[in-house]
Parts: C-alpha cells; structure tokens; sequence
C-alpha cells in the first residue's frame, strides 16, 4: 500500500469518526457540517476529474452544481404542493425520492456538460476558462429571472426527501446516504485513472499532439471526462439541496465554482482523495475562524497561497509526498 | 497497390513552403529508408504523411483510402504507427502506463512488446521521464507496436544513443522485419544499417523526391551526391 493510499484511508476514516463521535456525543450539528465537507467533496471530485486528469480548468462547475440543486428543488416543490412538473404533452408530477432526482440530476448535468462542453472544447486555456464562466453565468442570471421557481430569492422545500429503507431527516442516516456517494464517486474516480481512458486522458494534458499520434482524439478524450465530471457534481448538487433544502441561483455563481477549485487545489490536483480534504479544511477553517471573524476568507487566502507556492500537490501531496498524481 | 503511396505532395509551415514535390511508395512488408542531408524533408514528410501538417498539393493514400480529409489521430487509428524524432514518451506515466494507454487490439500486446524489449519488463513500474535514452526509444517503439499499426514509421529512431543501444533497436527492427512482415518506413543517418535492413531508399533534396531505388542500387556517386559523404 503506497503512503497516499494509507492518508486516503486516513482521510475517508476520519470523515467517518467524525459524526459516529457527534452521533455519540449527541452534537447534530457537527453530523450536519461533516455531511455538508462530504457533499462539498464529491462535487470536488468531479472537478478533479476534468482538472486533475483532463487539465481542463473550468470556471463554469457551478453551473452543474446548480442544476443538480434546482432539479431536487423543482420536483421536490411540485412534489409538495401536490401540482404536475408539465400536464402537455405527458404529464409528468413531481416527487420526494431521491433516487429519482439523482436521476434527473445526473441526466441534466450530463446534457448541459455534453452540450457546453462540445463548444468550450473547442478552445483551450484562458479562452477555455472564459468561456466555462460565461455558460455557468448564463444560467445564474436565467435562475434569477424565472419567478416561477423563486427567482432571486431561492426556494425552499419544506420536507427532506425520502431514500428507500432510511428516515433522512436524522443527520446521521443522512450522513450516511451522503457518504455512500462520496465513496462511489472516489471509485469511480480511481476506475477512471487508471483505466486506458484515464491514461490516455493524462497523456493528452501532457501532449495532445503524441496522443493523436497514437490514433487517440484528445477532444473525445476531454469531452467524456467533462460530462463525467459534470455529472458527479450535479450529483453534489442535488445533495447539498436536499440538505439546505433551499435552492437559491448563488448555487450557479462564478463564487461557487472558485470555491469548488479551492477544494481540489487545497486538497491536491489530481490526488484521489485531494477534494476531501480540500472540502474538510474549508468546512473547519470556516466554522471554527468564521466565528472569530467574518474577514475569515483572508486567512483561506493565505493558506491557499502557501499551497500554491510551497506545496503543488496540496495539502495531500504535502503528507504523501510527490509521486504519481495518481496513485 | 502499395500500402503507403505519396504522389508530388507539397507542404508549409506556415507560410514558409517546406516540401514541393514528394513522391514515394512503401508496400506491405516492405522496409524503405528516407534519406536525405538534413533540412532536406524527412521529417517533414513523415508529418505530412501523419497529418500532423496538411497537404497542400498532391495526394496521400494510405490501404487505398485518401486521407486528404482525415484527422491526424483518424490515420493513426488506419494502422500506421509513428515513432517520433526525438522519443516523445508520456513522461508523467510509468511504461507500462505508456504502452496500456496506446493499446488497441490485435497480435501486439504487452508481453509480445517484453518480448522484444526485455528491459521494458524490467522497468514496467517506472516512470518514462525516469528512463535512458535507449530504454525510451525502446518504449516508443513499443508504444507504437501497442497501437497494432500496419506501417511503422520510424523518425531518427536510433538518433543520440550509444552505439550498443543503436545496434540493439537496429536488431529489434530487423527482427520485427524477419518475423512480422510489418511493413517500416524508416529515416536515419546509419548509412550502413539502413542498407542493410531497407528493401527501398527513397532520397530527398529542398523537399523534392530526387532518387528512388532499391539500397543495392546506392552506388558511391548517390551517396555522395545527395547525402555528401
């Protein structure tokens, strides 16, 4: 077993004592801000995957993320006011089930990554960087101005979401929920890097051109890995949703797409369990600074520069050492 | 028909021409030596004919299909296997990463490239950029094979190696010869290995065809008028 591997099962148990030791202690508020570190690290995860293996440096996740949220919004609401989603040409009625709104929010996410990823492809860089930002602004300021799911003020759904066998409004059983994806989501991840797709995909971040080569087209290669990507996060998306229950257009905003990046890059880019520990540092530093001072963010800064400057493989890569991004 | 056949093709980078007139024919089996002093369009030629700059004038066939319109990575996928100038491995990835991340189905798979390269074996966890530049031609090369190609195109394959190394890709090449039939188009300065493991040299002056035989036919005044030595 290499030493990333020992810090990530490190990582993934310590995600795991954390709310087993609240659950004892009876502190729900801690269940709940671990459960909140854990949705904020598959949406985390998803980002890697098109960063970290792709290189692809989007600005437009929250756009995904947003999508996620807004499909459990919008079928949880018409599920609680008893109103059909559509009655022409089918009628379509909302619902509670989380299930089914992962469903539609992979499938949502997955055409808004395969449709803006097709033409943000087609550029590369900062014009790739720009061009994320504009789709994931596009859809706040569309969120801001549809009345009929809230508008600027957001939307709050009254009752938590039922999954088969489990009573989700206990924090616990919910963590739980949550943290069955996060390890789905970190499989799939793993499966990906070291799948000949996932390989492939790092030597096209390395040289597209020797990958051509090779009878690979790196923009199918990036394509397939930005859908994926976007799909894990709009899975997040519709997790944090359910856990606020509120949707509000801010889940689109460029602000949540940075924060998403702090996540991966203060974890460590590429790093399997980088986001994890990105999404936990972030959750600590602000609960525990944020109640000492609201200009906490200046602390984040700094410890993100100190990252960026001292330590490229983030806060894993600084305990694991540097080997292979993808170990 | 020829597997590979480049009729009067022409090529820029940029605006700067680079080849007028290149003319050239490798069939199944066959080993055939570019040759030329340098600057002259081997290199050129080999990007040419892997798409990697286009066509301006002229035509490129490759198993009877015209790739006039292709993507480079679409001609790759056609069966044709370039090692480059210079190596060009995945540094990032170890070398059994290296060659999983090329591989396509067919006889070339990962032991069969061991087989011929033992020391790739012996080196499969280790980082490419980790490699000697021998064992990183070797890697190429297998790299390459991984993809099953019908053509191999090699491109100053044993440039800047120690002569034992050079000698041990020239057996690894003559032996994919005597064994696989793969056809190989081949471009070097070993003047002497060439002639021994090519079938056909094809010679190349300012971007122009200039001579085109068999090696037994590359007299003394050939070699001095077009290579200069």
């Amino acid at each position: 077993m290499s030493r990333e591997s020992i810090v990530n099962v490190v990582l993934m148990l310590g995600m795991l004592a954390v709310p087993l030791w609240a659950y004892s202690a009876d502190e729900p508020f801690i269940i709940t801000l671990t459960t909140r570190a854990a949705i904020l690290a598959i949406a985390g995860v998803g980002l890697n995957m098109a960063l970290g293996q792709g290189g692809l440096v989007s600005l437009g996740h929250a756009m995904f993320f947003g999508l996620g949220g807004y499909s459990m919004g919008i079928l949880a609401s018409h599920a609680q006011t008893y109103t059909p989603l559509m009655t022409w040409p089918v009628v379509i009625e909302g619902t509670s089930s989380m299930p089914v709104i992962w469903l539609l929010a992979l499938l949502m996410s997955g055409i808004a990554a395969l449709i803006t990823g097709a033409l943000s492809l087609r550029t590369s860089g900062v014009y790739f960087i720009m061009i994320t930002l504009a789709f994931g602004q596009m859809f706040y300021y569309f969120a801001v101005s549809w009345p009929a799911y809230g508008g600027d003020d957001g939307l709050s759904i009254y009752v938590r979401n039922q999954f088969p066998g489990l009573n989700t409004l206990d924090p616990i059983q919910f963590f739980a929920i949550v943290y069955g994806v996060l390890l789905l989501a970190l499989t799939l991840a793993g499966i990906i890097a070291r799948s000949p797709f996932g390989l492939a995909l790092n030597a096209a971040r390395q040289s597209p051109a020797r990958v051509e080569a090779v009878g690979i087209s790196p923009y199918r290669l990036r394509l397939a890995v930005y859908v994926l990507s976007g799909m894990v996060t709009g899975l997040a998306g519709a997790l944090f949703a359910d856990l606020n229950r509120f949707v509000s257009p801010s889940m689109f905003s460029w602000q949540t797409s940075g924060e998403i990046m702090v996540f991966v890059i203060l974890g460590g880019v590429a790093r399997l369990c980088g986001p994890v520990a990105g999404a936990a540092v972030f959750i600590a530093l602000e609960h525990f600074l944020g109640g000492l001072s609201e200009y906490w963010h200046v602390y984040l800064g700094a410890l993100l520069l100190v990252i960026v400057l001292f330590a490229r493989g983030g806060l894993v890569g600084l305990v694991a050492g540097q080997r292979h991004a993808h170990d | 028909m020829s597997l590979l056949s480049l009729t009067n093709v022409a090529t820029r980078y940029g605006a700067s021409q680079a080849l007028f007139d290149v003319s050239l024919t490798v069939n199944a089996g066959e080993v055939v030596a570019l040759m030329g002093r340098n600057g002259m369009g081997k290199t050129t030629t080999i990007k040419t004919i892997c798409k990697m700059l286009p066509v301006l004038s002229g035509t490129v066939h490759f198993a009877g299909q015209d790739l006039s319109n292709e993507p480079s990575h679409r001609v790759a996928r056609l069966g044709m296997g370039l090692v480059p100038e210079g190596r060009r491995c995945f540094p990032n990835l170890s070398v059994h990463e290296n060659l999983v991340a090329a591989a396509r189905p067919g006889q070339w798979s990962i032991n069969a490239v061991h087989q011929l390269f033992p020391k790739l074996e012996e080196r499969a966890g280790q980082s490419a950029s980790l490699l000697s530049g021998g064992e990183q031609q070797m890697l190429a090369i297998g790299r390459a094979l991984m993809t099953n190609p019908r053509l191999l195109i090699l491109d100053e394959a044993t440039e800047g190696l120690a002569p034992l190394v050079r000698q041990e890709i020239w057996t690894a090449i003559a032996q994919l010869k005597r064994e696989t039939g793969l056809a190989i188009l081949v471009v070097d300065k070993s003047l002497k290995e060439l002639s021994q493991v090519a079938d056909r040299a094809v010679m190349l002056e300012r971007g122009c065809t200039v001579w085109a035989g068999k090696t037994d036919q590359l007299d003394d005044d050939v070699i001095t008028q077009y290579l200069g030595v």
